[in-house]
């Protein structure tokens, strides 16, 4: 009886377009928000179970909010404008060194103009979203193509992204300073005086992240440019017969789309790995992204979240499960099963319910408003 | 000034390695034309044609068995294997998504790629396994034209002749038998195939039969030439610039594109490679892939798509 | 029926040709679409027609020939180019946007009509909301006008086929279009269906004087609801004019009415 919506009656359209229409959804929202921001954290500081230490923040908090983040833009790529995107990681990758570069400060000798380009060491801050933009500017530069070509075109087009800045940022030393072990360190977390450093701080300041870009991408994709993206993706050319053109539409999906998986990027390096190298952003990478699109739902920001907490928690349920059983599984079988199940659940998933885990959720939402009379 | 014997070595290297990704590229030609599936588990089926052969040969030898009598059963073996494994597909993956979008049959061939992938490295061992079915020496020719001569490795001679047999037999089997032009029915339209009587979910599987062949092949040589390990799957990934390059339907076309992405990335990186930090090998395909893309969708041996609404 | 009282012409189709390959789809085709007016445009199957109506909103680009439209000449064009000169399209085999809601696919019609850039719509604060709320309000009328107040967040892939058809003009009319062109409307409807869809149209082309040019097939449905009628060939025109007029013509009579069906 709790889930029902009888007597909220919508007088506006503008409430009848709020986020979340339906009053115990937002309500349950408020908690989880509050839950976050608070209540986590108050836990942590006090170490109350199940914070004990700090490898619930450090191994799957931190990874699953960066990591939903990067879902998120790949997200609006692949499902909601429907252009497929084996280059995800690539666009981290990008995100993460520039902003690398912006926060140690660039300095570009041309000798044979006789002055040099240089720019000092700019905020973290500022260095993150222009990372951001960075991916955004790459990722026009590669959604080009996908004005002339479609589909499975596209998938080689974003795997030469791939390739190429792996190759980019393996071999051109400029950019990781000319470090010897072409291991990169993060810049110190100086946001506007406050330094972020403890495992409770890198929390929140990735849960901030990705609550604004959550908002302002559920913004774009419940307003007209969201539209136009789903309609390019569900009928190109009936959407360009009503005035959708397809060069603004596709190439928006992927700068808007790069931008987020750029601070994504940005983030995964500076605030979780702390020092990197280019095989964190490897192919791997990408298809993991693109799995934690399907496996939570195309085309839902919500999915998004989904996604990426199941993609994280199945590897280590795979290790403690058999561990607690008394039956250890040694790390290669572990990976071997996740690849196993991550592939069967794939081709499930898109054979039953190709708009993934969100779908079922809201298919089990609406259940719950009718139960328990279903007619 | 580069020497000619030089370039020239290069080049023939560059070709003789392209041989090997046509080989892989017309296991995917033939998917893609036959069911529309832009199937990204062919490397990975490489990699298990090739791990079900070499671990089947390793134990029949350590049995006792002679040589020729391993390599027989191995291959039957293999084969085996590549024809259970078309089979699963065919019923629990592309069977059931007939009519679907290109892109989600697409998706759904990364998700076989993980299964075959993990269940592969599983079942047989995730180690480099040497294979040795044929000789890895080289020879020396043109000894009197250009110092040193020119190497060629006899490897690449016989991978070269096994894709040249392969093609004319795949070409004998289309047009010759029932099923292969059952095949092309399918190919040109499988709704049409299917009322006039085609039974398209056997044809499907004798595709996938046939492209899990293709991969074994591939495999043998390519196990000889690096042994049989998991990164054989990167390699088998340029199957994918290849077909673009050559173009998406076309035999000859996986045949040139590979010969082209060979050479292409050999010469680039024997003469480009050192000037700008080298590795060029590693993306060289795919950024020539992209480029043919934007100046010509349909590939250099494709046909041209009129659209309709 | 009435025609309408001015015979400004707003379409000129003039000597266009159209091929693939061999087959020569439209071969130096001329007629006009006058303001305010029904125009039909009939044929057997494979005369031309939907080419026809292809060429004129930028789908194809024709070989020769020239299209004018509201005064303006013009060879090749882009789709988009002629949604935003003010023509709107339905399709024989309905194109809506599979995954989205009656509503979404209704308001994505109303993209030309859109102000705000990707920054005001991410905020989806103040002018950028009164802006989401003044379109909704429009689809509203046009979802109102055509009686599908019911289905409207109900995802399309879901409704059945005459209701698709309905979204479908409703997603064409958000345009505010000068031309509607419309693709067989009616293909597959049964007689009530093609009866509501009937009185769409006429309402349209009265409520809000838009000018609509036909596919149809359904020869009576197309001779009631037209006020002119071109005939379609193998790609050549072989009459044109009033319904009456085109019913007598012994070429149409040979080439359609009698022999064909």
């Amino acid at each position: 009886m709790l889930y029902r919506e009888t007597s909220q009656f919508k007088t506006t359209y503008a409430e009848d377009m709020a986020i979340f229409p339906i009053r115990q959804d937002r309500i349950a929202l408020g908690v989880l928000l509050g839950i976050a921001f608070i209540g986590l954290p108050l836990l942590a500081t006090f170490h109350i179970w199940p914070f004990g230490g700090d490898y619930l923040l450090w191994a799957i908090l931190l990874p699953f909010l960066i990591l939903a983040l990067a879902a998120i833009g790949t997200n609006i790529l692949v499902g909601y404008c429907g252009q497929i995107s084996l280059g995800s990681g690539a666009f981290m990758a990008i995100g993460a060194y520039s902003a690398y570069k912006l926060a140690t400060g660039v300095h570009i000798p041309l000798a044979w103009l006789g002055f040099a380009i240089s720019i000092p060491p700019l905020p973290i801050l500022a260095s993150i979203l222009l990372g951001g933009l960075a991916a955004a500017g790459v990722g026009i530069l590669f959604g080009i193509p996908s004005l002339r070509i479609k589909g499975l075109y596209l998938a080689v087009a974003t795997l030469a992204a791939q390739f190429f800045f792996d190759w980019v940022f393996l071999r051109v030393p400029w950019f990781t300073n000319y470090a010897p072990s072409g291991s990169v360190n993060a810049p110190e977390l100086n946001f506007f005086g406050v330094v972020v450093q403890t495992p409770i701080e890198r929390y929140l300041l990735c849960l901030t992240f990705v609550t604004v870009t959550a908002i302002l991408a559920k913004n774009l994709v419940r307003g007209n440019l969201g539209r136009q993206w789903m309609a390019i993706r569900d009928m190109d050319i009936a959407a360009e017969l009503i005035g959708i053109r397809p060069l603004y539409a596709k190439l928006t999906a992927f700068a808007v789309s790069s931008f987020i998986v750029g601070v994504a990027g940005a983030l995964w390096a500076f605030v979780y790995l702390g020092s990197w190298e280019p095989l964190a952003f490897s192919l791997d990478r990408s298809l993991d992204l693109l799995f934690m699109v399907i496996i939570g739902g195309l085309g839902s920001i919500m999915g998004s979240f989904v996604g990426a907490a199941f993609i994280l928690i199945v590897p280590i349920m795979l290790n403690l499960i058999p561990t607690e059983l008394g039956v250890p599984l040694s790390t290669e079988t572990i990976t071997h099963l996740q690849l196993i199940i991550f592939g069967s659940l794939i081709c499930y998933l898109l054979i039953k319910e190709p708009r993934g885990f969100a779908r079922l959720i809201s298919i089990g939402k609406e259940k719950l408003r009718l139960w328990p009379f279903p007619y | 000034m580069i020497a000619l014997g030089q370039f020239l070595e290069v080049l023939i290297g560059g070709l003789m390695s392209g041989v090997l990704y046509s080989l892989v590229a017309l296991g995917f030609v033939l998917i893609f034309k036959a069911s529309g599936v832009f199937n990204y588990a062919q490397g990975a089926m490489v990699l298990l044609a090739g791990l079900a052969l070499v671990r089947a040969l390793d134990l029949l030898i350590a049995q006792g068995f002679p040589f020729w009598a391993a390599i027989v059963l191995g291959i039957g073996f293999a084969a085996a294997i590549m024809a259970t494994t078309a089979w699963l597909i065919e019923r629990l993956v592309i069977g059931p998504l007939v009519n679907q979008d290109a892109l989600t049959l697409f998706m759904s061939t990364i998700g076989v790629t993980f299964v075959l992938e993990g269940a592969a490295e599983m079942i047989f061992g995730s180690d480099v396994y040497p294979l040795r079915l044929f000789p890895t020496d080289a020879w020396f020719v043109f000894e009197g034209l250009f110092p040193g001569g020119i190497l060629i490795n006899k490897l690449d001679v016989w991978g070269a002749l096994i894709a040249g047999i392969l093609v004319a037999g795949l070409a004998l089997f289309f047009q010759h038998t029932k099923t292969g032009r059952a095949l092309r029915a399918v190919a040109d339209d499988h709704l049409a195939a299917h009322s006039v009587g085609i039974p398209i979910s056997w044809i499907w599987f004798v595709v996938w039969l046939v492209a899990g062949l293709v991969a074994l092949v591939a495999a043998t040589v390519w196990g000889t030439k690096l042994g049989v390990q998991f990164s054989i799957t990167f390699l088998a990934l340029k199957a994918l610039p290849v077909l673009i390059i050559g173009g998406l339907t076309s035999i000859p076309g996986a045949i040139a594109g590979g010969l082209i992405v060979g050479a292409g990335e050999k010469i680039a990186e024997v003469f480009l490679g050192p000037s700008i930090g080298g590795g060029i090998e590693y993306w060289f395909a795919y950024v020539l892939a992209l480029a043919v893309l934007l100046v010509r969708p349909q590939g250099l041996f494709g046909e041209r798509i009129i659209e309709r609404i | 029926m009435r025609a309408p009282d001015t015979n400004e012409v707003l379409l000129q189709v003039e000597g266009v040709a159209l091929a693939f390959g061999g087959v020569r789809a439209l071969r130096d085709v001329s007629f006009n679409i006058r303001k305010g007016e029904i125009r039909a445009i009939i044929g057997p199957n494979g005369a031309g027609k939907t080419s026809m109506l292809n060429v004129i909103n930028g789908f194809y680009h024709p070989d020769h020939g020239a299209i004018t439209f509201k005064g303006r000449t013009r060879a090749r064009m882009q789709p988009f180019e002629a949604a935003r000169g003010g023509i709107a399209r339905t399709f024989q085999n309905v194109a809506l946007f599979k995954g989205m809601s009656a509503l979404d696919n209704i308001m994505a019609g109303r993209t030309l009509k859109v102000r705000r850039g990707l920054l005001w719509q991410m905020l989806r604060y103040g002018p950028a909301l009164a802006e989401e709320v003044e379109h909704r309000h429009r689809v509203e009328e046009i979802i109102d006008f055509l009686e599908i107040e019911a289905i409207r967040k109900v995802p399309v892939a879901r409704l059945p086929y005459g209701l698709q058809k309905r979204v479908e003009l409703g997603r064409a009319l958000a345009m505010e279009p000068d031309l509607l062109l419309l693709d067989e409307p009616m293909a597959g409807m049964n007689l009530e269906e093609k009866e509501d869809m009937s009185r769409f149209i006429i309402d349209v082309n009265n409520h809000y004087g838009t000018t609509i040019a036909l596919i149809e097939h359904d020869m009576a449905v197309v001779m009631d609801l037209s006020h002119r009628v071109a005939v379609l060939d193998h790609g050549v025109k072989i009459a044109d004019g009033t319904p009456d007029e085109v019913k007598r013509n012994q070429a149409v009579i040979d080439a359609y009415l009698g022999v064909a069906h």
